[in-house]
């Protein structure tokens, strides 16, 4: 049963302030992804895997086609949802790790992690262990990310972003600041987020991690290319 | 919860020959904050005072549903209804703190003050609740009796925040509750609102020229431009994939950190 599924996506950017060039970086997308299932996009720069993961949560708003989400029961297209059925679905179903956190003043990494986890009794248990298993040590756990390094704010981002327990989660080059150890971390993740049944959509630069998580690659080639 | 709290279609306001709202609609559901980008004269200021019942529109409505189900019009209720819904059920945040305290009353008696216009009597309880306020907004207990004159500009919008929520508003409306402090009190104050509005699942209409701002706070937000709601959507999807060429223009002209 797919997860996931998106049909004739399309997505460019006017450039109104540049008169008006419009730039083609999706069109006639289609990708199906199964709960349990891993798909990495893969594709030279600039092939729009990035937009084709912003499109799918919703950022970047598609101008055709469909994005089918399984959400409470039943399909959701993201393409025409309007905003507030977007964010039931983001809040319930669909997950996004971003690359780079975008830190919220003053408030502390266990927090940000702990909202994420749910109002559950255990949220703040469950934060404490994603962080311990993603190496933040206890003494950063009460501070603000502000100050920590590229590395640890993208281990508390894939803190956050595993926290929530959405059935799909969308991955944006997971471990592009990490080191060995903390790459091993995050593959035997989302490896068990795959036998939970949450379906993955990744960008992965690193080969090794890709071989390791990936069970399909979805080709992608900038748009003038594949004309 | 499936029905908007406030709703508004049709508004529209000119002041003489300048169209300040142009058929501007807008709905807000309880516990979302949206916010109302746009520079000066784009008439966001305006469309915050038509929803807040202070200044009436030439045409179209703002409807606002009361705890029971009730939705009313707000602009064709009477008088001494708006004024109660203002000192309770409502909150207006001012840019400036010093329109909405009383500066020669103790910051104290400012919280409670709102408290009592509200229907509460016994002064134990008023002072406790003013002290748990302040302590709430992180004002130091100990300058309870002081008066608001010896405050920071920082520590009076955090005053005046103290004194809207006190009544446990369910609709806040915020005109630009971060302008003109320095950049350091401002992060602290909306961290500060963003907490509390979460935690008492308060509705916001946010009133601000500050994109940052309306990126950290909001999960909605309309882009106004000559009294038009120009574009409108989630905030990701209007800050990173801005559609009009006037959105383009406001995300573009930020001075990136």
């Amino acid at each position: 049963m797919n997860a996931l599924s998106v049909r004739g996506l399309a997505k460019g950017f006017t450039l109104h302030l540049q008169g008006g060039t419009r730039l083609a970086v999706l069109a006639g997308v289609s990708l199906d992804v199964a709960a349990g299932e891993c798909v990495a996009l893969s594709g030279p720069s600039g092939a729009g895997k990035t937009t084709l993961l912003r499109a799918l949560y919703g950022t970047y708003r598609a101008d055709a086609g469909a994005i089918l989400v399984r959400h409470g029961g039943g399909m959701v297209d993201l393409a025409v949802a309007d905003a507030r059925t977007t964010l039931e679905v983001r809040a319930h179903t669909l997950g996004y790790v971003t690359q780079f956190l975008r830190v919220v003043p003053r408030v502390p990494a266990l927090a940000i992690v702990t909202e994420a986890a749910g109002a559950g009794n255990d949220a703040e248990a469950r934060a404490r262990d994603l962080l311990l298993r993603l190496a933040i040590p206890p003494r950063l756990h009460g501070l603000a990310p502000a100050t920590f390094s590229g590395g640890e704010q993208q281990r508390l981002n894939l803190a956050r972003g595993f926290a929530g327990a959405h059935p799909i989660l969308l991955l944006d080059e997971p471990t592009a600041a990490l080191d060995a150890a903390n790459r091993a971390t995050v593959v035997a993740m989302i490896r068990e987020a795959k036998a939970a049944g949450r379906a993955i959509v990744g960008i992965f630069h690193d080969d090794s991690v890709r071989d390791a998580v990936a069970d399909r690659v979805h080709e992608m080639l900038p748009l003038r290319e594949a004309a | 919860m499936s029905e908007p709290l406030l709703s508004a279609c049709g508004l529209a306001v000119r002041f003489g020959s300048i169209t300040a709202l142009d058929s501007v609609g807008a709905a807000l559901w309880p516990g979302e904050v949206l916010a109302v980008v746009g520079e000066s004269g784009s008439g966001k200021t305006t469309l915050l005072k038509v929803l807040s019942g202070r200044v009436r529109p030439e045409a179209g409505h703002v409807w606002y549903r009361a705890p029971d189900g009730e939705r009313t019009d707000v602009h064709a209720m009477p008088l001494p209804m708006l004024r109660r819904l203002h000192r309770s059920d409502w909150g207006f945040v001012e840019q400036d703190p010093r329109q909405a305290l009383r500066m020669d009353v103790s910051a104290g008696g400012n919280v409670g003050e709102r408290l009592m216009a509200a229907g509460a009597r016994h002064y134990g309880h008023i002072r406790d609740e003013a002290a748990r306020w302040l302590a709430e907004v992180e004002i130091d207990v100990a300058r309870i009796d002081d008066k608001p004159a010896t405050f920071s500009g920082g520590m009076l919008q955090r005053l005046q925040i103290a004194r809207t929520l006190v009544t446990q508003p369910r609709l806040v409306f915020m005109d630009e509750p971060t302008g003109g402090l320095d950049v350091s009190v401002q992060a602290r104050l909306l961290d500060l609102i963003r907490t509390l509005v979460r935690r008492l699942g308060i509705a916001v209409v946010l009133v601000t020229h500050d994109l940052a701002v309306a990126r950290l706070l909001a999960a909605r937000i309309m882009v106004m431009q000559r009294g038009q709601v120009v574009e409108d959507g989630l905030t990701d999807q209007v800050l990173d994939d801005p559609r009009h060429p006037y959105t383009q223009l406001l995300v573009s002209s930020v001075l990136a950190a």
